[in-house]
């Protein structure tokens, strides 16, 4: 299901939160409303983690991650990465990577099985990225964009781009990625569709000035109607309880 | 979700993977690379072959070799309406935009102008008056100028006018204008601004309502001589030119003309063009007419008053003797040839010519010795040419030894010299000053001490009996006039003096085609060709050529067949 929420009074969601299938991030606000919003819907599925990256609170433009890992920029203090490694389940990696775009989220837009990262990327951080989440990269732009992270948004169930995006290049992203890719647009109109929202497989959250058009474009497309969280999870689940034991 | 490698996928879209070499017919697998645009397959030949595939439509990689995908737009859903149309900047289609966005709002609607009802103008703050007629060009571009600050917001597209009626005093424009809207969206808008329009008299209206007869500048024209021959050619000249458009009344006085005009700088003007078609002196005075002290605004009357030398054509002329020496000694008398702004001098005897300025005409400002009222007859017995033909300033001169006695008095033979020769033939009546029978009162003529006057100088041919015959009969071409207030309070032998002086002037015209020149001349309607033929002796009248006449324009009925039946 799609939520559509704020974060003090910002329609940017997807900058202030990161939301992957094993975790969810959100910022420290002023109000306890975004991240009750967030525990409401996630509490008992997923841990949901009060955190700050390098002092601020874009922590979803900032990091990049899935269910196997999460990349963080090498301005991360040590506290805050202690902070994520004590909070996250232990099969999620938590590594900071020294990487000179430093604004991971925006540079690398993935789900659990491919990435897609900035042209300009590092070689070795390429290499960081297949190792720590287990995905495979490729270097892409979408609409003329290096920015990959900010303008798209996609989960293992399908991705919404750029609405500049030709009809070709459509067809050979969802090729590579392999999900269904719609171009469209969030927040009344706005092309940065990370920013404004954030997505996992059974579960969207986007910004409250979304139009009711624009949400049944993201409910159809991230097959979001008809998800349960709990067939998603339970092999995570698995996972986790065997761990404790 | 089987994760195809790039080599599957490549061969999944076609594209070969591996090379047969050209020579040895080896298979060889290539290499596969992604680059940031795409992929690229290298070959491990001798000769490399490079083979890139365009992907992604980066503007950056233009070989004219490569392969370009071509990119056609896709659709997005509306953000508010979800129907699918092109992306746009906004990202909503536009009617959701328009509904949004209103960019004419803050565009006044309604405006009112001022209307002169009695010269049909529009004023433009703050004093300027616009003649317009109603939905012509000029009325648009008065209506769009009073909007111009509303529109330094917008761009404007297209402006037009919606009908209204005549008389509602209601103007109504639709103005299309365009602006750019949310990110970088241009938005088009058309909206319809009214005009009120409220009846308001110009000054000028009000100033000729209140006072017709009111003038604010008047030019004095003098010339100080006994006939009108200069004010007839003048007035021709005037009516030529249209020099006297902005005159509102035009008066005749004694020895002059008075033009009266209701703006300083049209009387300037006025004055301008005089002193460019004839010597003239002038000099100007205002006179206090009202004052506003609270505006510091002072309302005047200006008066010019110029002045035309008395130096006219075919005038006999005794020049002073500083003249005469910084003219290079020509000879004391002289014939003037010629009036415009200078004043053309030629010395019968030597058949040389000089000019005078305007200025230096003033500096001096002699009057002549004998005018054309003093021409006398003269009959032609014999003539000697003695020299050859001489061009002098476009006229040929021949000078020749003349035998002639006065026409009133047989008695007296006179042999003469003059420069006539070229035209006078024995048995030619002619033209001239009688110096003999001459009593001059002249100052400059007594400061020459020994000067020899000749006892005629022969000016022109006469045509006297050749006109005789054809007294009466009207001319083929006429005159146009100008509109004058003539002083009724002179009396009838004033009018006769002036109909003959005209009748002198219309004859002066046909005899000299350089006059002619500067004038137009219009063919006469009411003229029919005499059905007989004239019998001619020797040479004919001058007459004016057809080529030289102008048809006058008439707006109201055809001319029928004048044009074939001509002389």
């Amino acid at each position: 299901m799609a939520t559509r929420l704020q974060f003090e009074n910002s329609c940017e969601v997807g900058v202030f939160s990161k939301l992957t299938n094993a975790y969810c991030l959100v910022a420290i606000g002023g109000s306890e409303n975004f991240y009750s919003a967030f525990e409401s819907e996630l509490a008992d599925v997923i841990p949901v983690v009060k955190t700050s990256i390098s002092g601020t609170r874009i922590i979803g433009r900032l990091c990049a991650g899935n269910k196997n890992g999460l990349l963080v920029p090498h301005n991360t203090t040590d506290q805050e990465l202690q902070h994520l490694r004590n909070s996250l389940p232990d099969q999620v990696v938590v590594q900071r990577i020294d990487e000179k775009l430093s604004a991971l989220g925006n540079c690398i837009a993935c789900n659990d099985h491919v990435a897609l990262t900035h042209t300009d990327l590092d070689k070795e951080t390429e290499e960081i990225i297949t190792d720590v989440l287990g995905v495979e990269v490729f270097r892409q732009t979408i609409a003329g964009n290096i920015l990959v992270g900010s303008y798209c948004a996609f989960s293992n169930r399908g991705g919404l781009v750029h609405p500049h995006t030709s009809v070709e290049d459509l067809d050979e992203l969802s090729t590579l990625l392999q999900v269904p890719l719609v171009a469209g647009t969030i927040n009344r109109g706005s092309e940065v569709i990370a920013a404004g929202m954030t997505v996992n497989d059974w579960t969207a959250f986007c910004g409250s000035d979304t139009t009711a058009t624009e949400l049944s474009v993201i409910e159809s497309v991230f097959k979001l109607r008809e998800a349960q969280p709990t067939a998603i999870v339970d092999e995570m689940r698995k996972s986790l309880i065997d761990s404790y034991v | 979700m089987g994760r195809l490698s790039i080599k599957e996928k490549l061969l999944k879209w076609g594209v070969a993977t591996s090379a047969v070499c050209m020579l040895c017919e080896d298979e060889e697998e290539s290499q596969v690379i992604s680059s940031p645009n795409g992929f690229a397959i290298l070959s491990s030949f001798p000769f490399p072959l490079l083979f890139i595939l365009q992907i992604g439509g980066d503007k950056g990689a233009m070989a004219s070799n490569m392969f370009v995908v071509p990119q056609t737009r896709g659709t997005v859903l509306c953000c508010k309406c979800g129907i699918s149309m092109a992306p746009n900047p906004a990202n909503m289609c536009v009617t959701c935009l328009r509904s949004e966005v209103d960019i004419t709002e803050g565009l006044r609607k309604h405006v009112t102008i001022m209307h002169c009802p009695e010269c049909d103008s529009y004023l433009q703050p703050p004093r300027t008056w616009i003649k317009a007629q109603l939905e012509s060009k000029e009325l648009l571009t008065f209506c769009v100028k009073r909007l111009e600050t509303d529109l330094k917001k917008v761009r404007l597209v297209n402006a037009e006018f919606i009908w209204t009626e005549p008389h509602s005093k209601r103007l109504k424009v639709k103005l299309k204008v365009q602006k750019e809207v949310l990110n970088g969206a241009i938005l088009e808008q058309s909206y319809v601004v009214e005009y009120v329009q409220q009846d308001h008299m110009c000054e000028s209206c009000t100033r000729i309502q209140a006072n017709p007869d009111q003038w604010v500048a008047s030019v004095q024209l003098r010339q100080r001589v006994t006939h009108r021959r200069t004010f007839f050619y003048l007035e021709q000249l005037i009516l030529k030119h249209d020099a006297a458009a902005h005159a509102i009344k035009i008066k005749q006085m004694d020895q002059g003309i008075d033009f009266f005009f209701a703006n300083r700088s049209h009387a300037v003007k006025f004055v301008e063009f005089l002193g460019k078609v004839s010597p003239t002196k002038s000099r100007h005075d205002k006179q206090l007419v009202s004052h506003d002290p609270k505006n510091n605004s002072y309302n005047y009357k200006y008066t010019f008053s110029v002045e035309i030398s008395p130096i006219c054509r075919e005038d006999l002329i005794c020049l002073p003797p500083r003249v005469a020496t910084s003219l290079g000694n020509l000879g004391p008398l002289v014939i003037c040839t010629k009036v415009t702004n200078n004043i053309a001098l030629l010395d019968p005897i030597t058949l040389r010519q000089c000019f005078l300025d305007t200025e230096q005409y003033w500096r001096h400002s002699f009057k002549s010795l004998l005018g054309s009222r003093q021409l006398v007859e003269y009959d032609v017995f014999n003539i000697e040419v003695v020299s050859p033909e001489y061009n002098v300033g476009g006229s040929k001169y021949v000078i020749a030894d003349a035998e002639v006695a006065r026409v009133s008095d047989y008695g007296k033979l006179f042999y003469i010299r003059t420069h006539l020769g070229h035209i006078l033939k024995p048995g030619d009546r002619a033209l001239g000053y009688d110096l003999y029978g001459a009593n001059s009162n002249d100052i400059e003529l007594d400061k020459y001490k020994g000067l020899v006057l000749p006892e005629a100088i022969l000016i022109k041919k006469s045509y006297e009996e050749k006109r005789q015959k054809k007294r009466g009969k009207p001319r083929p071409w006429k005159l146009k006039s100008l509109d004058m207030e003539v002083d009724e309070s002179r009396g009838r032998a004033n009018e006769q003096k002036m109909d003959s002086e005209y009748e002198e002037f219309l004859r002066d015209l046909e005899e000299n085609p350089e006059l002619r020149f500067n004038l137009s001349l219009y063919r006469n309607k009411d003229y029919q060709p005499s059905e007989m033929v004239s019998v001619s002796d020797g040479d004919d009248l001058p007459s004016v050529p057809l080529e030289e006449l102008l048809a006058d324009l008439e707006l109201s009925e055809q001319e029928d067949g004048e044009d074939s039946m001509r002389e």
